[in-house]
């Protein structure tokens, strides 16, 4: 059961017993891969369900990708309004990490937990590639395994990821350093200012289009870039 | 609708698709939604507000989108 179980050579130092929740919608498809990922990182993994009002006394949440409630009306926007929306944003609101991946982090913005909105690919395409990243803030919950201006491939998959804000919204995101992860060799999507990744002020949601779940063996992705975001949550500070 | 300053790359592929049937003169084409809701007994100021508060809060997301609500 190698999906199961942690690499074997890892150097870093876990808490023990993180426990993860990972919420599947009507549509989500991205879920188990996501809960692999968290048990590849050395977390449990705890399946959460959009209509309990019920975290189940996770730790962190990771709001995975898919099509929720068939992407009907606008993305995300009527997974915003599912009941468990209102304890991760209670949650989130309080410091739990939240990490929103392409579906997710349309759902956090519609959820006015990050700022800003997904729109349509300026391609018109649904574009499917390994995509080149850096990291721009390697400070949030779910990016403190990096090192500032890593470079990195993980997959992107989407045909609404052109993250978009009004000017002023992009210039504060910059000055504070809140844009996580920028596009390079190539922007998939036609999002400002290369933008496929932002965070909270707090620096404990974090949202980004690409996929880190589907990057995390080598055997089934461009690479393991993408396990850094899951470790990140489980690393003990300062070992 | 998309805003004005947003761009808006459905209603371009829209507007050259009518170049390409011969039809000139469009400068612009912005594609939106138009939703059609039918509420019980009269429309009442309160119910307005409602609507309206519907169209901010679900129909429309106000950081991409402008709305109009009409009422027949």
């Amino acid at each position: 059961m190698r999906w199961c179980t942690r690499p074997a050579a890892r150097s870093l130092s876990y808490r023990e017993g993180v426990r993860i929740g990972v919420v599947t919608f009507p549509g989500t498809l991205d879920d188990i891969d996501a809960a692999r990922a968290v048990k590849y990182a050395g977390g449990e993994a705890v399946p959460l369900w959009h209509a309990d009002h019920d975290l189940q006394n996770v730790d962190a949440v990771v709001l995975p990708g898919g099509f929720s409630y068939g992407d009907y009306l606008r993305c995300g926007a009527i997974a915003r309004f599912a009941p468990v929306m209102q304890e991760i944003t209670d949650a989130a609101e309080a410091g739990m990490p939240v990490l929103g991946i392409c579906n997710g982090f349309q759902i956090l913005c519609e959820a006015h937990l990050l700022p800003g909105a997904l729109v349509r690919n300026q391609s018109l395409h649904f574009v499917c590639r390994d995509q080149g990243l850096r990291v721009e803030n390697a400070a949030t919950s779910w990016t403190r395994a990096f090192s500032p201006r890593d470079e990195i491939v993980i997959p992107v998959k989407n045909g609404e990821g052109a993250y978009t804000a009004d000017e002023q919204t992009l210039d504060r995101l910059e000055g504070e350093g809140r844009v996580v992860f920028r596009y390079i060799g190539g922007n998939p999507n036609g999002s400002r200012r290369d933008i496929a990744g932002i965070t909270n002020a707090r620096g404990n949601v974090v949202g980004l289009m690409p996929h880190p779940e589907h990057a995390i063996d080598a055997l089934t992705g461009p690479g393991t870039d993408g396990l850094n975001l899951f470790t990140s949550l489980l690393e003990r500070a300062g070992v | 609708m998309p805003k004005a300053e947003l761009l808006d790359p459905q209603g371009q592929a829209v507007q050259s698709a009518m170049g390409r049937l011969g039809f000139s003169g469009v400068v612009s084409v912005r594609q939106g939604k138009r939703f059609e809701i039918e509420v019980d007994g009269q429309i009442t100021q309160e119910r307005r507000i409602e609507i309206e508060h519907l169209a901010e809060t679900l129909l429309a997301n106000p950081v991409i989108e402008d709305h109009t609500l009409t009422i027949e």
